[in-house]
């Protein structure tokens, strides 16, 4: 194999590397709470396809992690559901743990993702995920 | 959900101690949420007293009235000796005596001088309807241990539980039985008090976890008592929102007041008496006050939440950065090695 042919499937590699960790068309995205905050703040996924996504909560008390659009999250503001485990764009995690669930959107879009338990919605804990054309 | 929301929050209560001469010092509080997620805005006074080696830490925890479950958390600066039912009118007295300087003195606004382990379980105290638990832990072994027990963190919990754990892992966790209360017949506003005494040679004084569980634009209030045996340096220095109310000699006759109330012998012949009001935002309450009786001057600015504490790394810790330089150098090596075969013209043997 050519030194040319090395540095070309090397130059692939790496940009193979790259789409995974950082290109918003991803189907696979890991949102991680510490300090009751959305890390990151926004993802960007492609619509009409699943998408699954990994919440990781690392810190010593409950989340939740609910995605939709403005009337969906106004119901959770006053709703009364404990625990969220049947519906994959509402999700439940507990405290020092991870639970993954997928999602397909199907247009394009801004959705905000909020956890609604009393008062951390005040507190900051909201994030948007970004649905693009694939 | 139906989980009892006992949030940790801002101590609305008394707390008491008194700060006595030697290196460094401070005191602390807590905070308070209901069963129904309302937080309970009121003064908090506390006094902390060291003398000795030893920090004498009394607060009240005020009935709030219904018949829920009230929860606090308190970080203290080391293990406490023994948790107690504090004096029956100190708090009340040291209003008294700053009141009466506030009337005949002129000089009051003078400038300001400058992993996841369990929580350990190391006492248990019941003191009329408080049940009183001191842990040992990290912030989030005891905010596990909160859980556990039917406290509802507020959401900045985990943050201030870590900035406290960061420099002691000691709490004590207060729950105020509000049926227990009631059966006891106590009234609306009446304070239990809650003496503590601990073998330190780090005292200081909590003050961020007044903001527990507010919102940032919500006020805090609280007035912090030292009792020390000289005059101490305070920091922070007192400002806008830490303002400097007394600071003077204590007197004879309150210092044999504050000695005939029921576990305050340890209070000395002379001290020196500190008010300070905090009248602060919970966003701007991010710190601690650290006092330095010493007369050096130098109180710390780790005890006062400032600076984070110089911490050795740990065995895990250690190996891990030692795997990391190792895959370092054989990436470097490898990356040496494709290079040195890539380059044209080199020879292989």
């Amino acid at each position: 194999m050519s030194w040319r042919l090395q540095a070309l499937l090397l130059t692939a590699a790496l940009a193979s590397l790259a789409s995974g960790c950082g290109s918003g068309l991803s189907t696979k995205a890991t949102i991680a709470i510490h300090y009751s905050r959305f890390e990151p703040g926004a993802v960007t996924v492609p619509a009409g396809v699943p998408v699954t996504i990994t919440l990781r909560n690392d810190d010593p008390i409950e989340h939740e992690w609910i995605v939709g659009t403005e009337q969906v999250h106004e119901a959770h503001r006053v709703g009364t559901e404990p625990v969220h485990t049947s519906r994959p764009t509402e999700v439940t995690v507990p405290a020092l743990s991870t639970r993954v669930t997928t999602v397909t959107l199907d247009e394009p879009g801004e959705f905000a993702y909020i956890c609604h338990l009393p008062g951390h919605e005040a507190y900051g804990m909201v994030g948007t995920l970004r649905v693009e054309e694939g | 959900m139906r989980r009892f929301v006992a949030t940790l929050a801002v101590v609305v209560g008394v707390a008491a101690g008194a700060l006595i001469a030697h290196p460094g010092l401070a005191d602390a509080c807590a905070g308070l949420i209901g069963s129904d997620g309302a937080v309970n805005l009121g003064r908090t006074t506390t006094l902390a007293g060291y003398s000795d080696g030893v920090e004498h830490y009394v607060t009240a925890f005020e009935f709030q009235g219904g018949g829920g479950e009230f929860g606090a958390l308190i970080p203290l600066p080391g293990v406490p000796a023994k948790v107690e039912r504090g004096g029956d009118w100190t708090l009340q007295r040291l209003q008294l005596e700053t009141q009466r300087a506030e009337a005949f003195d002129d000089n009051l606004a003078a400038p300001a001088r400058g992993a996841l382990t369990k929580a350990v379980v190391l006492q248990e105290v019941r003191i009329d309807a408080l049940d009183l638990t001191v842990l040992e832990g990290g912030g989030a072994s005891v905010a596990t241990w909160a859980n556990e027990h039917d406290f509802r963190l507020s959401p900045d919990a985990p943050e201030v539980l870590d900035f406290y754990a960061q420099r002691s892992p000691i709490f004590l966790a207060a729950v105020f039985d509000g049926a227990a209360a009631a059966e006891r017949g106590q009234q609306l506003g009446d304070g239990t008090p809650v003496h503590i005494t601990m073998p330190t040679d780090n005292p200081w004084v909590p003050l961020r976890i007044l903001g527990l569980g507010k919102q940032p634009d919500d006020l805090i209030q609280a007035d912090v008592f030292l009792l020390t045996d000289e005059q101490p340096a305070l920091l922070p220095a007192p400002s806008a929102g830490l303002t400097l109310s007394h600071d003077d000699p204590a007197t004879k006759l309150l210092l044999d007041d504050l000695r005939s109330d029921a576990g305050m012998g340890w209070v000395p012949r002379s001290a020196w008496l500190t008010k300070l009001e905090v009248n602060s935002s919970a966003g701007d309450l991010r710190y601690d006050l650290a006092v330095d009786t010493s007369g050096l001057d130098r109180p710390s600015p780790v005890a006062a939440g400032l600076e984070l504490p110089d911490v050795a790394p740990d065995a895990e810790s250690a190996a891990t950065v030692l795997w990391a330089a190792i895959a370092a150098l054989a990436a470097l090596l490898v990356a040496i090695v494709a290079v040195r075969r890539l380059q044209p013209g080199t020879q292989r043997v």
